[in-house]
């Protein structure tokens, strides 16, 4: 009895102490991020211009059905995860596994090269991209120089090309971070899987796709989930790059879901409620999505 | 075949550099040319380095934005490492239930988006009369729940035979943190130093909602200002960028090893 009395003793304490190691970040993370996020749950129900706001329930939800820059904004945000995504995971996992070679040379150097592009900082790299793919700038004088194109392309002004110019930028500065997180995963993998395929006779290609994709699942995963999680929170891109959209003909031809978010808040007269109801739509396709990607990669936790 | 192979490989792969580089060599020689010739896809050095230098001087405070991104990006940095490394570390060492809780509580906020907490700390820093300081911009990222998920993950390779003995050494709790795991985790903390510090420095949205006045405003958010001109005044504004990246640039080539383990520390 009295062992037991004092070892419970002892367990109180030190779980004391541990809760005195998390305290000062759980109060943190309470107060800037759980509260904020029921906060803004709360705020979705009500609507209103500036100071005064009166409870709508569904009401936000409504409006965004008939919300045409809503709509836009969505559309936007979804090509860019459609495309973007699939286009950047590819790029990353065929230059991982063309740089997991032992026999390469320059292998130091390319994996530095195509990594660089992760120390910009996202509104730096937008602003590059800006000045060259201005309407006489790098991209078209070298474009029209090689004769691929007979006139300049308005990259930043047409709602076509400039979405794809924010999709070429993004893949630019993410390609190799997904990299990085690739080839740390084909290290842990058993050259001798390879040496028996090649033994078996299977091409490159597919010892690609049998071997490399299905070992590599858990990270793909990973990666996947949180390109769409930042592609779905698109911001400092879109708004330094293109403005949003803001010199194109219809003005948003470009924007996204978080700059539509500000918008709301800070540029027109502000409407938290509606606002919030618009971050939400973010919050629910971010736990869609993931679940769908979940469920194809085959993972039963979910 | 084989050379055929080798061939598209190096090709392929010398294209994906040259792509990744670029970029920064445009920087660089956009520094030195004038906005029109920036504009127009110059591709030499110009002469222009030192008039865009001191146009950039004249323009905007430099000296005072740098100091404040300095500052923002220390502090913050500081206090993240502090905090997430003692929860990481309690959340590890001391498990018990109600903590595994709260800890996939902490997890499930990683999947919400800032655009869904920006509005309600935006209110909540106008009530307390914080905005347009750094304390506002500072206070939301020191706890950050992908650190604590960072640190704990990296507490699971910390040696329980190390904390055995310093506990028969006599030591209390908080020493056996502060003087044991700290010295032995340096890495981990190099690590996550490196991506804190790049985080905070290169933040845009949260800084650009709570800073107003231009004497606050960080280097991050001068660069954006001047860029959304009708015409923006591009060598300058390439100068201000390469200020702006030098920082990240050499902290990369010295600590690339630690650069990319940070990177990676999450899916350990």
């Amino acid at each position: 009895m009295k062992s037991t009395g004092k070892k419970k003793y002892i367990n109180r304490k030190s779980q004391a102490i541990g809760w005195s190691f998390v305290a000062v970040a759980v109060v943190l993370a309470a107060v800037f991020a759980i509260y904020p996020i029921l906060n803004s749950m709360y705020l979705s129900t009500m609507s209103g211009k500036g100071v005064v706001y009166e409870f709508v329930g569904f009401g936000n939800i409504k409006r965004l059905f008939r919300d045409a820059v809503f709509k836009q904004a969505l559309k936007n945000t979804m090509v860019y995860f459609i495309f973007q995504v699939p286009i950047m995971l590819t790029l990353a996992l065929v230059i991982a596994s063309l740089l997991n070679d032992k026999k390469l040379k320059f292998k130091g150097f390319f994996r530095t090269a195509i990594f660089l592009p992760c120390v910009t900082s996202l509104v730096a790299y937008s602003i590059l991209f800006k000045s060259m793919f201005s309407i006489d700038g790098l991209i078209n004088q070298t474009l029209l120089f090689l004769n691929i194109i007979d006139a300049p392309i308005a990259w930043l002004r047409d709602a076509f090309y400039a979405k794809v110019t924010v999709i070429l930028a993004i893949t630019w500065r993410w390609t190799g971070y997904n990299m990085i997180f690739y080839l740390a995963g084909l290290q842990n993998i058993d050259p001798a899987i390879y040496e028996a395929a090649e033994i078996d006779g299977a091409s490159k290609t597919k010892q690609f796709f049998l071997i490399t994709i299905p070992m590599l699942k858990p990270i793909i995963l990973f990666t996947s989930i949180m390109s769409t999680i930042g592609t779905l929170q698109l911001f400092d891109e879109v708004v330094n790059l293109t403005g949003g959209g803001a010199s194109t003909p219809t003005f948003n031809a470009t924007m996204t879901l978080s700059q539509y978010i500000y918008d709301l808040s800070f540029k027109f007269v502000p409407n938290f409620g509606y606002a919030a109801t618009v971050s939400y739509v973010i919050v629910f396709f971010i736990a869609v999505l993931s679940i769908i990607q979940f469920r194809v990669a085959g993972d039963d936790h979910v | 075949m084989y050379k055929l192979r080798n061939l598209f490989k190096y090709s392929f792969l010398s294209i994906a550099a040259l792509v990744s580089i670029f970029p920064f060599l445009w920087m660089i020689i956009g520094a030195t040319n004038t906005a029109t010739d920036i504009t127009k896809g110059k591709m030499t050095i110009g002469g222009e380095l030192f008039s865009n230098l001191s146009m950039l001087f004249k323009m905007v405070d430099m000296k005072n934005i740098l100091l404040n991104s300095g500052k923002i990006a220390l502090i913050s940095t500081f206090l993240l490492l502090l905090f997430a490394s003692l929860a990481g570390y309690g959340f590890e060492i001391y498990k018990s239930k109600n903590k595994e809780r709260l800890y996939t509580i902490l997890l499930l906020t990683m999947m919400v988006p800032f655009a869904a907490l920006m509005i309600p700390l935006f209110r909540m820093f106008a009530n307390m009369g914080l905005l347009d300081s750094h304390i506002a911009v500072i206070i939301p990222t020191i706890a950050t729940p992908f650190m604590i998920f960072f640190f704990r993950q990296n507490t699971k390779t910390f040696p329980p035979d190390l904390m055995q003995a310093a506990r028969v050494d006599g030591l209390n709790e908080y020493q056996v943190f502060f003087l044991i795991y700290i010295p032995t985790m340096r890495s981990t903390f190099a690590a996550a130093g490196i991506i804190a510090f790049m985080t905070s420095w290169n933040s845009f949205l949260w800084p650009l909602i709570v800073l107003q006045s231009d004497g606050q405003k960080t280097i991050t958010l001068i660069i954006s200002s001047l860029s959304s001109a009708y015409f923006p005044e591009y060598g300058v504004i390439m100068v201000a960028i390469v200020i702006a990246t030098l920082p990240t640039i050499l902290i990369f080539f010295l600590l690339q090893r630690r650069f990319v383990e940070g990177m990676l520390g999450s899916i350990k």
